[in-house]
């Protein structure tokens, strides 16, 4: 059986999402996505000129390739998440959202109690809401509850690079999982995200990472075979970090000896 | 960063100081804001002014011809910026209450609003009131520089009008911060006082709107003073030098803040400062009201030194490998609408 990616009832090969920012070109960016394999590509609504069509961001995203996932970027609280949506959707873009709500110019955090608020009014008009979160595993949970189709948890902060540094709240919510855990932001190379998945994230998506470096191509095809190595690795069941507690002194052979 | 290590950035730097500042502030732009430059206009709807600042081509006691654009001429200037594809529009006048009046603006920028992605004022300093006014008729950007945070000077550069008083106007950048306008530009005139000190002042001052007002967006703008009407001899001229240390520091010190060039400088010294810090650009700039349609140079602000057009620069930003970004920013996001 082939080993997919499943979101909201659709299949993807692919286990790696691709943001459209930060690119130096249109040209390089379509080249990047392309190297990627990626399926999936998001796009910040804000960047959209729908008054120009002919140069835009989208006429560059060929969307029987690539499944379009329009993020709301610069939304700084609900009312405004949902502006977006509304706009994206009456423009054609379809009803796959990624929500960012984030009021933070400085850390680019999202807001919790925003983007749970716009997602439960999102989900109730039909659209398939992908929320970009903290680190939080009961927010992640809240957020499932309510019908959003993944959970995308940060790395660190967007564009940072740090990698995972959230990583044992990232290994409790993809535990309790219901929904695909994507990780999103701050994965800053190859391995961050190939750790991702041998975490048993069920995706990453990627921006910065790969629009900046010096070759975005190259860049691309190595998140390419870095989520595939990752995946790989989950499933052949290697880093079986124990969890439970264990006591020093094994019990076996002392209890019942007297 | 704390302000200690702000100020060892402009300390006077080795040869390779500076080339690794330089470095470490590209490498931090890259990351922080992409491959990319956002491009924006000035868009002069008065000149005409009630302030005399000793250095300003507008200063009231300049006898030069004095304009204030009907709103029929803004929208008409605004047009024509939008057919050059600009969807960041930053209107500026000079301070006067009864031409570039609250309403006056207000009207504008009902009107402009769903043409534009984002529009910022650059006009005299408001109440909060005034400011919220404005927000919800579609301003979501104030441009308000306190020029010099060195007070002697200031006193003595700003002669006579409501910009003569320096602790009125440092207050009213929290005025717009507590109005609901989300974007504050905040800068230094570059030439009025010693630039180390004027940029630890800028620096002190934004940290401390930062933690207070911890949503807003903040950008800083550093424009060197040009000749003008007023034949101001600059008491402290920054060099080339000293001004590129200062885009690279301000980077480093605060990696999320925009930083705004104007057509001030020269285009070569603009090109070579894409991507070392400055992440907005203006582009085509005519700096007297009505300039855009109708050229006359008895109108002018300044002598503006970059002369190319918008499509010139918007290749030169292709040619340094990053892509100019025509919109940014998403109207229908504006409570108001």
């Amino acid at each position: 059986m082939p080993d997919t990616l499943k979101i909201a009832g659709k299949e993807f090969n692919s286990r790696l999402l691709v943001g459209t920012g930060k690119f130096s070109s249109p040209q390089v960016m379509v080249q990047a996505l392309e190297a990627s394999g990626t399926e999936i590509v998001t796009v910040a609504l804000r960047r959209i000129d729908l008054s120009r069509p002919e140069t835009d961001i989208l006429h560059f995203i060929d969307r029987n390739k690539y499944l379009l996932l329009p993020n709301t970027s610069g939304a700084r609280n609900s009312i405004e998440a949902i502006r977006l949506a509304r706009l994206s959707r009456e423009a054609g873009l379809g009803n796959w959202l990624k929500l960012e709500v984030i009021p933070d110019p400085q850390y680019l955090l999202p807001d919790p109690i925003e983007t749970f608020k716009a997602a439960e009014i999102l989900i109730k008009e039909g659209f398939i809401v992908l929320p970009y979160i903290n680190a939080d595993p009961v927010l992640a949970k809240r957020l499932a509850d309510i019908g959003t189709a993944t959970v995308m948890p940060l790395g660190s902060p967007i564009g940072s690079a740090k990698g995972i540094k959230t990583k044992e709240n990232i290994r409790i919510i993809i535990e309790q999982a219901t929904v695909p855990v994507v990780v999103d932001a701050g994965l800053g190379a190859p391995s961050h995200a190939t750790e991702a998945l041998e975490m048993g994230a069920d995706a990453v998506l990627i921006n910065t990472a790969i629009a900046v470096a010096e070759d975005p191509v190259l860049m691309a095809e190595a998140f390419r075979l870095a989520v595939i190595a990752g995946r790989k690795g989950y499933e052949a069941g290697i880093a079986q970090e124990k969890e439970q507690a264990e006591a020093s002194s094994p019990l076996v052979g002392i209890v019942g000896q007297k | 960063m704390n302000v200690q290590q702000f100020q060892n950035l402009l300390k006077p730097l080795t040869e390779s100081e500076r080339l690794h500042l330089f470095q470490s502030a590209r490498t931090l732009t890259r990351q922080r804001f992409g491959r990319t430059i956002q491009l924006f206009a000035p868009l002069y709807i008065s000149n005409e002014c009630v302030v005399t600042c000793t250095y300003c081509g507008f200063s009231r006691q300049n006898k030069i011809e004095r304009k204030t654009l009907t709103v029929d001429e803004v929208l008409k200037e605004a047009e024509y910026l939008r057919q050059q594809r600009f969807r960041h529009l930053l209107l500026v006048s000079g301070e006067h209450p009864k031409q570039v009046s609250p309403e006056y603006l207000s009207l504008i920028a009902q009107k402009l609003r769903p043409l534009f992605a984002s529009l910022a004022i650059e006009v005299a300093p408001f109440d909060k009131e005034t400011y919220s006014r404005l927000c919800a008729s579609g301003v979501d950007r104030v441009v308000l520089y306190q020029e010099t945070y060195d007070r002697l000077q200031y006193a003595s550069v700003h002669l006579a009008g409501p910009k003569k008083f320096y602790e009125k106007r440092i207050q009213s950048a929290e005025a717009v911060l507590q109005s609901g306008i989300r974007s504050l530009g905040m800068g230094i005139l570059l030439g009025l006082s010693d630039w180390r000190a004027e940029a630890t002042a800028l620096f002190e001052h934004l940290l401390g709107l930062r933690k207070k007002y911890w949503r807003a967006d903040y950008t800083v703008s550093f424009p060197r003073l040009r000749p003008c009407a007023s034949d101001f001899a600059i008491p402290h001229p920054v060099s080339d030098d000293d001004f590129k240390q200062l885009i690279a520091a301000f980077r480093l010190a605060l990696p999320e803040a925009g930083i705004v060039l104007s057509t001030r400088e020269s285009a070569t010294l603009r090109d070579e400062l894409i991507g070392l810090g400055v992440t907005q650009m203006s582009a085509g700039s005519r700096t007297e009201p009505g300039g855009y349609l109708h050229p006359d140079q008895a109108l002018k602000q300044f002598e503006t030194e970059d002369q190319r057009s918008p499509e010139e620069i918007s290749r030169a930003v292709q040619a340094k490998g990053l892509e100019p970004v025509w919109k940014d920013e998403e109207s229908t996001l504006m409570e108001v609408l």
